[in-house]
């Protein structure tokens, strides 16, 4: 029995991480994904801020599943999710003072994020806490794990660092870390895992692709 | 009150600083309405409104109630709660006293509380210090700019249907290289007031 739970859970991690992607799959969340990613620092900070974000709205929703009214219960997400979101947004406030000036917006803007309202409405709220807890860290490892390709390249590209240590000698490529670069770096990338998706696994690939 | 500051903040708003070609805000909605021009022209008109008077709003609650009582700390919080708020009861007036309107634009209401730009735009009034006055202009610039982003999109995507796209590349991923080419050329827009 107990086996069977743990697989379970195990599902639900994978499936947040690669079926249900965030950013790939379900092209919701997009604003930071563009926005942070143009040194590898900032994309894995700001992928453990939202994974931090989302765990703790599912546990704390899935917690008080039986509490919350039904008719007012959007109101009361948003609410869960602004405080925690504030939380984060102190705590990278006094640690990660230098991250924080080039993001801090973007930080505070996890609030706005479909991805982590849909998870409360469509999964924490009708499941007992480990899975949520469960679904909660799959979204956001899937998330962090996007974050991190996307700014790899941007980084790699762009200026040629990896982490901020130079790399690559030579004339980086610009218009990588330009605003420009980031959605083509995000398009090329939804479109390579598309094909893989169309070519390896006989899906249908994400983003309306027919 | 300064004329040409608040033409400049327009401008700064709605082109050089575009939200969603160089603050990349808004990117949810920017996909997920512009495939059609008639949604996005719906869209634009109730977005515009809605962000001129969530930022009075928000302006008047931070400077009169929240400076005074010294808890700006929960500004998110707060913010998030006038725009639904707001947005909810937009909602249900409308429904109530003018249905024609409702019909056309009720659905992109609901759309607007996971839209990242209501919230930033309060969140930017606060941090930039803007007066009353400016805070409804910056407002107003943004949702031009949206506005701007929106319609161009929605045309350039009208014609990507015909076009033979590579499947893989079919729907989202084209369109994000389309909004790159037209970030590039926003950049253009750079430079041409410094504020």
């Amino acid at each position: 029995m107990s086996n069977h739970i743990h697989k379970g859970n195990w599902e639900l991690i994978k499936n947040g991480i690669f079926s249900e992607n965030i950013l790939f799959r379900m092209a919701i969340s997009l604003c930071p994904a563009i926005a942070v990613t143009t040194s590898l620092r900032n994309g894995i900070l700001m992928g453990i801020a939202v994974l931090f974000v989302q765990l703790m709205v599912n546990i704390t929703v899935s917690a008080m599943r039986r509490f919350i009214h039904p008719k007012i219960r959007i109101p009361i997400y948003m609410l869960v999710i602004a405080g925690w979101v504030s939380a984060i947004d102190m705590t990278m406030a006094a640690y990660a003072r230098v991250a924080y000036k080039e993001m801090g917006l973007y930080i505070q803007l996890i609030v706005a994020f479909a991805s982590i309202l849909a998870r409360a409405e469509a999964f924490a709220s009708k499941n007992k806490f480990v899975p949520s807890m469960m679904d909660g860290i799959g979204m956001g490892v899937g998330f962090l794990m996007s974050m991190i390709i996307i700014s790899f390249f941007r980084e790699l590209l762009g200026k040629g660092s990896l982490l901020g240590i130079p790399i690559v000698v030579g004339k980086p490529l610009l218009i990588m870390i330009l605003p420009a670069g980031g959605f083509f770096v995000f398009g090329l990338l939804m479109g390579f895992f598309n094909w893989i998706d169309i070519r390896f696994f006989g899906g249908k690939g994400a983003g309306g692709a027919r | 009150m300064d004329f040409n500051k608040l033409l400049e903040l327009i401008i700064s708003a709605s082109l050089i600083n575009n939200f969603v070609f160089t603050r990349f805000l808004g990117l949810c909605i920017f996909f997920g309405v512009s495939r059609k021009m008639e949604t996005a022209v719906g869209m634009s008109i109730t977005f515009t409104s809605v962000m001129v008077i969530s930022s009075a709003l928000s302006w008047l609650i931070f400077s009169y109630i929240m400076v005074p009582l010294d808890i700006t700390f929960l500004k998110i919080v707060i913010f998030i709660g006038i725009v639904a708020a707001f947005v909810q009861s937009a909602d249900t007036i409308m429904k109530k006293t003018a249905p024609t309107l409702y019909y056309k634009l009720g659905i992109y209401l609901a759309l607007i509380t996971t839209n990242c730009i209501i919230l930033a735009v309060p969140l930017i009034n606060v941090r930039e210090e803007y007066t009353f006055i400016e805070s409804i202009v910056f407002g107003l610039g943004s949702g031009l700019g949206f506005t701007l982003a929106l319609v161009i999109m929605a045309s350039i995507r009208e014609k990507l249907e015909l076009a033979n796209v590579p499947r893989p590349f079919r729907g989202l991923p084209i369109a994000f290289i389309v909004t790159g080419l037209i970030a590039l050329a926003f950049t253009g827009f750079s430079g041409l007031i410094t504020l």
